[in-house]
């Protein structure tokens, strides 16, 4: 698994990779209430607000980790919001997107450099 | 930038694990570990505690005058009945100003040789200006730094409280008493702003981190922070002041003709005689256009304060927007309230929220989403 400062994960699949986010920035959102998500086959680049969502509290981004398509997403977390706190790095991923440049991600930190960003 | 204040409780905020952000120039604790959602959850089931001590408390008072000299000259600036507040008795009112708006809203109790008036946090150095230039000289407005002020909200209140300060079952909503405790006095109100039955504290600092360890360790209730008392009050229809009040929202746009008394409408004894009273007077008798309304999202999304209300899809005829919204937690869905120029508007036309450039359809419903449970007899 890699990790963004932005607090996204990201795991290989093939030629895709899954993105969720990871517990310290589901803690941090608080309860979810409300996420969208963009549509399957969308073109992103690296920094673009692609999804919303919304805690009790507030509504924030996700930011696209990386230039490259969407290619499916997870409507199961559109319906329960609530999964993201309560599993946000298993079941509760966010969409699966395939990158312009496979070698981007090696780019990215490792969970204990992630783990150092936050403390 | 001012250094932010901290009430006399931020260190048990902080023991407590309080997310503490800035509010109002304080540093608040905006939810506990527990979060918004399972708090304000259990404030309606149980019983929460809740800091307020950065609200603003009053002591208006006279050395040469009488109550009724006093309530006589808060008339002049406040549009409710004052003289008819029995002793040890609470009521809410507002300052409006010479349109109409209003300068604040507040809790008024009458405490038999001075009036003790809550306000909010973010007005009272404005008030506190506003009371002295604008009362007698003969009246002192004083306002406490030296208290801190609790309140405790829910259906398990009466039975958490009155296992430290003793019996609460005489209290009906919005009496007033003063209870001792540790060798001080508390100012105990049955009243706050969850819509739920429930108690505000006035007391010493020094005794605000003791009295609250104490009644944090009885079963049955939990701290509860800024984040769950918005939604607790949204729920309830009750307005935040410098979201659905402001210097430019006359109460009677805001829905609350209510807590102006007979007495001071036209017709009545004490007719008017107040700062605002033409706008005022005006707007009872023919129902202002510009009105505070409830709304349902129709989908899943939040709408919330700042979101421009549109009667068309496109963005074209702006009829309002919306001062107060959020996610309910009790109702499981998003509500909202705010305002709607009825001039621009028809009831049976459909209207939608604009958010990040999309357009959300809402219905219009009644306050509040969430009944109140006050214990009134």
């Amino acid at each position: 698994m890699k990790f963004t400062e932005e607090h996204e994960w990201l795991e290989s699949e093939g030629d895709m990779v899954k993105v969720g986010i990871t517990e310290y920035a589901a803690e941090q959102l608080g309860d979810i209430v409300f996420i969208e998500l963009p549509d399957v086959g969308t073109s992103v680049t690296k920094g673009q607000e692609i999804v919303v969502i919304e805690s009790v509290k507030a509504a924030s981004d996700i930011l696209a980790p990386l230039d490259g398509e969407i290619t499916e997403i997870n409507n199961a977390i559109v319906d329960d919001p609530s999964m993201v706190n309560n599993d946000p790095t298993g079941e509760a991923w966010f969409f699966k997107m395939s990158l312009k440049s496979q070698g981007e991600l090696d780019g990215l930190m490792s969970e204990d450099e992630y783990k150092k960003h936050i403390e | 930038m001012t250094e932010l204040k901290k009430t006399a409780l931020y260190d048990l905020h902080r023991s407590l694990g309080a997310k503490v952000i800035p509010f109002a120039g304080y540093e608040m604790p905006v939810n506990y570990p527990l979060g918004i959602m399972k708090e304000h959850l259990y404030c309606r089931k149980s019983a929460g505690l809740f800091d307020v001590s950065h609200m603003g408390q009053l002591v208006i008072s006279s050395n040469t005058q009488s109550m009724q000299f006093i309530a006589t000259e808060l008339e002049k600036l406040l549009p409710i009945d004052v003289l008819g507040l029995g002793k040890d008795r609470q009521r809410y009112g507002f300052l409006p100003n010479i349109d109409g708006g209003i300068i604040d809203d507040l809790m008024i109790s009458n405490r038999g040789d001075h009036y003790f008036v809550v306000i909010n946090a973010s007005r009272k150095e404005i008030d506190f200006k506003y009371l002295k230039e604008n009362i007698s000289k003969e009246i002192d407005v004083d306002l406490i730094k030296t208290r801190a002020l609790i309140a405790i909200q829910g259906p398990q209140s009466e039975k958490i409280l009155s296992s430290q300060i003793g019996e609460l079952s005489s209290l009906t909503y919005l009496d007033v008493k003063n209870f001792s405790y540790k060798g001080e006095i508390l100012w105990v109100s049955r009243s706050g702003y969850t819509g739920q039955d429930g108690f505000e504290i006035s007391l010493p600092n020094s005794l605000g981190e003791v009295f609250c360890k104490n009644i944090l360790e009885q079963n049955g209730i939990e701290p509860i922070g800024l984040g769950a008392r918005d939604t607790l009050r949204l729920e309830c229809g009750l307005c935040l002041y410098g979201q659905d009040l402001n210097e430019t929202i006359t109460p009677i746009e805001a829905g609350l003709k209510w807590a102006i008394q007979k007495v001071r409408r036209a017709g009545g004894e004490r007719e008017g005689g107040f700062v605002g009273q033409k706008k005022i007077l005006e707007q009872i008798e023919e129902q202002p256009y510009f009105k505070r309304e409830a709304f349902f999202p129709d989908g899943k999304a939040p709408l919330r304060s700042g979101t421009k209300l549109f009667s068309d899809d496109k963005g074209k005829n702006r009829i309002g927007m919306i001062t107060s919204g959020g996610y309910s937690p009790s109702l499981e869905r998003p509500i909202s309230m705010g305002y709607l120029n009825h001039n621009k508007f028809n009831v049976d036309e459909p209207i939608f929220g604009e958010v990040r450039n999309k357009f959300f359809s809402v219905t219009l419903t009644k306050l509040p989403f969430v009944p109140t449970s006050f214990k009134r007899n």
